[in-house]
């Protein structure tokens, strides 16, 4: 019977399609050409972008590597292209590039903020990526105190009892619900770091360090600049603005009256004004809100200032992921009997978060980029930098090139999150 | 509230209640919450003002009425350097609006057009513009504001090119408009006698177009006919100023610039640097209107532009009346969170130059009186009134197109 | 309950508030460096190298006043600061002193409180314009476009020049030096307004310094000095005897070529006082006795210095003028160390 089947068993190779619909000059025609006005407009931005790439690709090539001032850059290019050519003077970054990198920090240290930068990829894979082991969030735990250990040094002691005021906040909202009822150790779980922090974790730290000496060599704010700066504020400000942006988040969704106006007042109080206020609040208030006497730098104060800026938004970022979830999630935990804080934490805020995550990386970008905000107060990130470098004789006059770089910098670091964004999106996307 | 009427029934009131009871365990935590809020904002207050008596500057708002002694170049308003502080501040101010409210015209001119543009059929045309979107999207705000300003510099030619017995650049527009690199001067115009009927004139052709325009719309509801409103509407808005202005014996004359000793006299002065921040600003938020309004085109079922086209509505009205309408109000929200952006990025005017409040108030003032504390307050208060007053009248005008669901 | 959470609140804002107000000069030591507030970047003033290190004539001070304090002029932490936070962040502490081309006026003495401790540079607002324009004296200027560096007193000098000229003029204020100096090249402006000594520093640096002129005019007086907080006199005689040192040291001619010999004594008894081998003046600062020779050997005296950063030999090339000694008929001149 087999043999005898009437309906084919194997599909015909697919045809080329007709000749008026494939083909080099059909899709010139379809997709350049479709109609007048549009072949117009094709022609017209074929033109543009030729001016553009002529305008530039000659200066961009014409250039100078290796001169040591923009004098020598000068001659070498007209030496080599004829007089009057104008080109890149690339010898500034070239003999800059470093600088505009990491600023300050001791050359044969570049290993430690280049290994936590690296680290921050392991870091943050398991909530990037659903195939990494879960175990590895412990790891992400650890991480923003081994990053500090990395990037600022000194005694091992002091990230470790810093760490150890959230290990106390953990076991206080673990062990003390029997004792004192859950909300009690919920304030307890605040409250305890914080006495911890202020408190304990100094001497602690300096007792172990006593005990057992593990340091790397301390390197102070005033040498962090360039690049790493920028992604250490950026970063900070995220990584703290996460757990304060989900506060203010729940705390504005609050039947409670006084914690909703506090947290409206608050978020909407950073939103409205521009952060190069907020940055010179920082570079010129914030001290005089702080016990007379008390001065930390410049560095600290910004990213305390980004941080709060940033929680702004990531609070409004995170009530539209609570805002996306149905409804009879909130029901189905309630008539599990889970209490507030259980239902938050177990229901609600891993589907948020896991919505949310596109936006926050947006977040992150627009974070990012403001970072640049920071040499207006003086802090020599690496648009602060050009200024600086610009200000050695060498140097005095160069405009593009250094621009060209930072730019490049920036843009390729936001083009590939907004990039890794969107991919997101798409997975995430569960609708049609 | 309800289940305080209910109390009464219950057995006494133990202090412990406080916690235990749900009834008042929330009146509880919000007192303990207000109470730290309050402790933290009165130490915070504490530390400020006995930091400030040390320095001997107790919080006071007098240096405002003092001569602020620098001038201000690009203003709207009549200032001169022995007016006060709060007269520069005020100038600062008004700048700030006007970058703001030129940008966002031009933004969402720039939004709505890349955004349409970016679904194009035409391949080069929607990948060029994927190319700026991305470029400008992905590379900070201060350095477009600084390269912008760099470009025009050096690219427009300077006053002194415009100087001499053979020139090597004119004036455009028939000899009326100098576009330098320094700034862009413009004719003004002066009025004189009789150019009163004329402005009444131009306002009544105005009233007459809105009148117009809804007289059209009961038409077309009416009969269906359509009339070529966009014409007429511009022949209304033309000819009787136009007529007038003729009979009156042309009153409103144009002073044109004049090159004087340094520079041209006479006529308004766009000054390079609000000409860069306006521009950067629009480009720059431009591009994140744009792909809101892509997300928006998108937003709309292809359903409805296949049933406009069975319709035998062409391409143009198709976007124009059925897609654009529809996916404004998608656009809508994330456009009013771009426009207050914008508003408050144009702050970074200091950058290139240009005075806006965060240039005078938050920058020279503040500079040379010391008076930190009280000129950031002013300038935050600044900003958040107009933050609030944008979003307050763009979510008017959200609700108001909203779809009104029945 | 409740009483336990304000008692925790209150504790916590009790231990906050500890301050340390401890005198500048035992802070300075027990932090182990300086810090110093520099410029952002101004050429031959001060601005980073390529290896990330502080050159200029304003933090060489700082090095001299680290080396006299702490004998390392390598201990000092530089903290760059714009026109707007330089002064809060020496009354707030963050800085030891400001070593940041600023003038002394009354106001900042007096009224923001805080003590110049000398001046290390005579300048004066100055005017540059190119020389195609045919400009020879500031009184031309009438209806000029002047670009300005805000955040200084430039921009109220400029206001009462043009104002007591009877003149007019644009103002196009710009944050930094490069940015002025972009404008002017580019013709964005006529005239290029600021301390004399900036200009010629730009001039140095275009590509044809000869088409660029500074006219004759100075329109204000910018002594520009180091400066510490109102109140701590002893540092504050710290920093101002390092100055004096270092300019008593080209009078006296002690050179950073002869200082180890000179240090060995000499039969001149002021300069046995200042290297510390004879009498006790280190003693009297609450410093090493030799810490007039610790800060003489960072980078010489303050001929030296300035020679190495903006003198002639340099690229900046600013003649000595009124920053020449006072026996060479300038204004610079040291109290003597006695």
């Amino acid at each position: 019977m087999s043999d005898l089947s009437y309906v084919r068993t194997e599909m015909l190779d697919e045809k080329d399609p007709p000749g008026g619909e494939a083909g080099i000059v059909t899709w010139i025609h379809k997709n350049l050409f479709p109609s007048i006005g549009s072949g117009i407009l094709t022609v017209i931005s074929i033109f543009l972008v030729y001016q553009l790439l002529a305008g530039i690709l000659p200066w961009m090539f014409k250039s100078s590597w290796t001169a040591s001032s923009l004098n020598e850059c000068r001659e070498a290019i007209h030496l080599a292209y004829g007089e009057g050519t104008e080109g890149a003077c690339w010898s500034v970054i070239n003999e800059r590039y470093k600088q505009l990198l990491f600023g300050f920090y001791p050359s044969e240290l570049y290993w430690r903020p280049i290994l936590a930068f690296f680290l921050l990829f392991v870091a943050i894979a398991p909530v990037l990526f659903n195939k990494v082991p879960r175990k590895v969030l412990y790891f992400s735990a650890i991480y923003p105190f081994l990053a500090f250990w990395m990037v600022w040094g000194g005694s091992i002691w002091v990230p470790i009892s810093a760490m150890l005021g959230l290990v106390v906040g953990y076991y206080a909202s673990v062990i003390l619900p029997a004792v004192i009822g859950s909300l009690g150790a919920i304030v307890a779980a605040m409250i305890l770091p914080i006495v911890w922090w202020i408190l304990l974790a100094g001497p602690v730290a300096g007792m172990l360090q006593g005990i057992v000496p593990i340091s790397i060599e301390s390197v102070g704010s005033d040498k962090l600049g360039g690049f790493t700066l920028s992604v250490l504020i950026g970063v900070v400000g995220i990584a703290l603005s996460l757990p304060i942006g989900i506060l203010l988040a729940l705390g504005r969704q609050s039947p409670l009256f006084v914690v909703k106006i506090i947290c409206v007042g608050f978020i909407e109080f950073i939103r409205g004004v521009p952060l190069i206020t907020l940055l010179f609040v920082a570079s010129t208030l914030l001290n005089y809100f702080m016990p007379p006497g008390t001065s930390f730098d410049l560095v600290l104060r910004v990213m305390i200032m980004v941080t709060l800026f940033a929680s702004a938004y990531m609070a409004e970022v995170i009530r539209g992921g609570l805002a996306a979830i149905p409804k009879g999630q909130y029901e189905a935990a309630d008539a599990l009997g889970l209490d507030f804080w259980k239902a938050t934490r177990l229901i609600i805020m891993p589907q948020a978060l896991k919505i949310s995550i596109p936006n926050i990386v947006s977040n992150f970008i627009g974070l990012f980029k403001d970072t640049t905000l920071v040499s207006i107060i003086g802090l020599l990130d690496p648009l602060g930098l050009t200024n600086a470098i610009r200000a050695n004789q060498e140097w005095n006059g160069v405009v593009w090139e250094l621009y060209a770089f930072v730019a490049l910098l920036f843009f390729i670091v936001c083009f590939s999150m907004s990039r890794y964004s969107m991919y997101l999106e798409r997975k995430l996307k569960t609708g049609h | 509230m309800a289940m305080a009427d209910q109390a009464g029934n219950q057995p006494a009131f133990r202090l412990s209640m406080l916690i235990y009871d749900s009834r008042y365990r929330s009146l509880t935590i919000q007192a303990v919450a207000l109470m730290l809020f309050m402790l933290a904002v009165a130490w915070l207050l504490s530390n400020a003002a006995s930091n400030l008596a040390a320095l001997g500057k107790p919080l006071g708002f007098g240096f405002l009425s003092q001569p602020a002694g620098y001038d201000i170049n690009q203003r709207l308003i009549e200032y001169n350097n022995q007016m006060s502080h709060g007269r520069a501040a005020l100038v600062g101010i008004l700048n700030t609006l006007l970058v703001a409210v030129l940008g966002c015209i031009t933004a969402t001119a720039i939004g709505i057009i890349v955004g349409v543009l970016r679904l194009s059929s035409n391949w080069i045309i929607s990948r060029l513009m994927t190319v700026y979107i991305e470029t400008v999207r992905n590379v900070p705000v201060l350095l477009w504001i600084i390269l912008t300003n760099a470009l025009l510099i050096e690219s427009l030619p300077k006053i002194a090119s415009f100087r001499g017995k053979d020139p090597a650049s004119d004036l455009i527009l028939w000899d009326s408009v100098a576009v330098t690199n320094s700034g862009t001067f413009i004719p003004s115009p002066v009025f004189g006698g009789g150019s009163g009927i004329v402005i009444a004139m131009f306002v009544l052709s105005l009233i007459a177009i809105v009148f117009f325009g809804r007289w059209a719309k009961a038409r077309q509801a009416a009969t269906g006919a359509i009339l070529p409103t966009f014409w007429i509407k511009l022949a209304i808005f033309i000819i009787p100023a136009l007529l007038f202005f003729f009979i009156m014996g042309r009153p409103v004359t144009l002073e044109y610039p004049e090159m004087a000793r340094f520079r041209f006299e006479g006529g308004y002065v766009i000054r390079n640097s609000l000409i860069s921040l306006w521009l950067a600003l629009s480009l720059y938020t431009g591009a994140f209107i744009a792909e809101a309004v892509r997300a928006g085109i998108q937003a709309v079922s292809q359903g409805q532009s296949e049933a406009a086209f069975a319709l035998g509505l062409r391409p143009n009205k198709t976007m124009s009346l059925i897609v654009l309408p529809q996916a404004l109000r998608v656009i809508i929200p994330p456009l009013i969170s771009q426009y207050l952006n914008l508003t408050k990025n144009s702050s970074l005017a200091i950058a290139v130059g240009y005075m806006d409040v965060t240039g005078t108030l938050g920058g020279i003032t503040l500079n040379q009186t010391g008076r930190e504390m009280e000129s950031l307050m002013i300038l935050m208060a600044c900003y958040l009134s107009i933050s609030i007053t944008v979003s307050v009248f763009m979510n008017w005008y959200n609700e108001s197109i909203k779809m009104k669901e029945r | 309950m409740k009483k336990t959470i304000i008692f925790g609140a209150m504790a916590v804002a009790g231990m906050a508030a500890v301050s340390a107000s401890a005198a500048t000069l035992d802070d300075v030591k027990a932090k182990g460096e300086l810090a110093c507030g520099v410029n952002t970047g101004v050429v031959g003033f001060a601005a980073p190298d390529a290896s990330g290190k502080w050159v200029g004539f304003d933090v060489d001070v700082c090095r001299a006043v680290a080396a006299a304090v702490l004998g390392d002029s390598n201990a000092v932490k530089y903290v760059p600061l714009t026109s707007k936070n330089r002064f809060t962040a020496l009354a707030s502490g963050e800085i030891d002193m400001l070593a940041r081309n600023t003038t002394w006026t009354f106001s900042r003495d007096v009224d923001l409180k805080f003590t110049f401790v000398g001046v290390n540079y005579y300048d004066g607002q100055a005017f540059m314009v190119p020389k195609a324009l045919g400009v020879t004296s500031a009184k031309e200027l009438d209806g000029a476009t002047v670009c300005i560096q805000t955040g200084t007193t430039t921009e109220l000098n400029l206001a009462d020049f043009f104002r007591s000229n009877g003149m007019s003029y644009e103002p196009v204020p710009l944050d930094t030096n490069a940015e002025n100096q972009k404008n002017y090249l580019a013709g964005a402006c006529d005239v290029y307004t600021t301390d004399a000594s900036a200009l010629a520093s730009s001039r140095a640096t275009f590509e044809n310094p000869d088409d660029h002129v500074i006219l004759p005019e100075i329109v204000s007086k910018e002594p520009l000095g180091p400066l510490v907080r109102h109140g701590d006199n002893q540092w504050g005689d710290i920093v101002r005897w390092t100055l004096n040192a270092l300019i008593a040291a080209e009078e006296l001619g002690v050179t950073s070529a002869n200082l180890a010999e000179m240090s060995n004594g000499t039969n001149s008894p002021e300069i046995n006082r200042l290297l510390g081998t004879e009498g006790s003046l280190g003693e009297m600062l609450g410093l090493s006795a030799d810490w007039a020779k610790n800060a003489l050997a960072v980078s010489g005296n303050y001929g030296e210095i300035f020679e190495t950063h903006i003198g002639e030999s340099t690229a900046i090339g600013l003649a000595r003028g009124l920053n020449a000694q006072w026996i060479n008929g300038g204004l610079i001149y040291s109290p003597p160390f006695r």
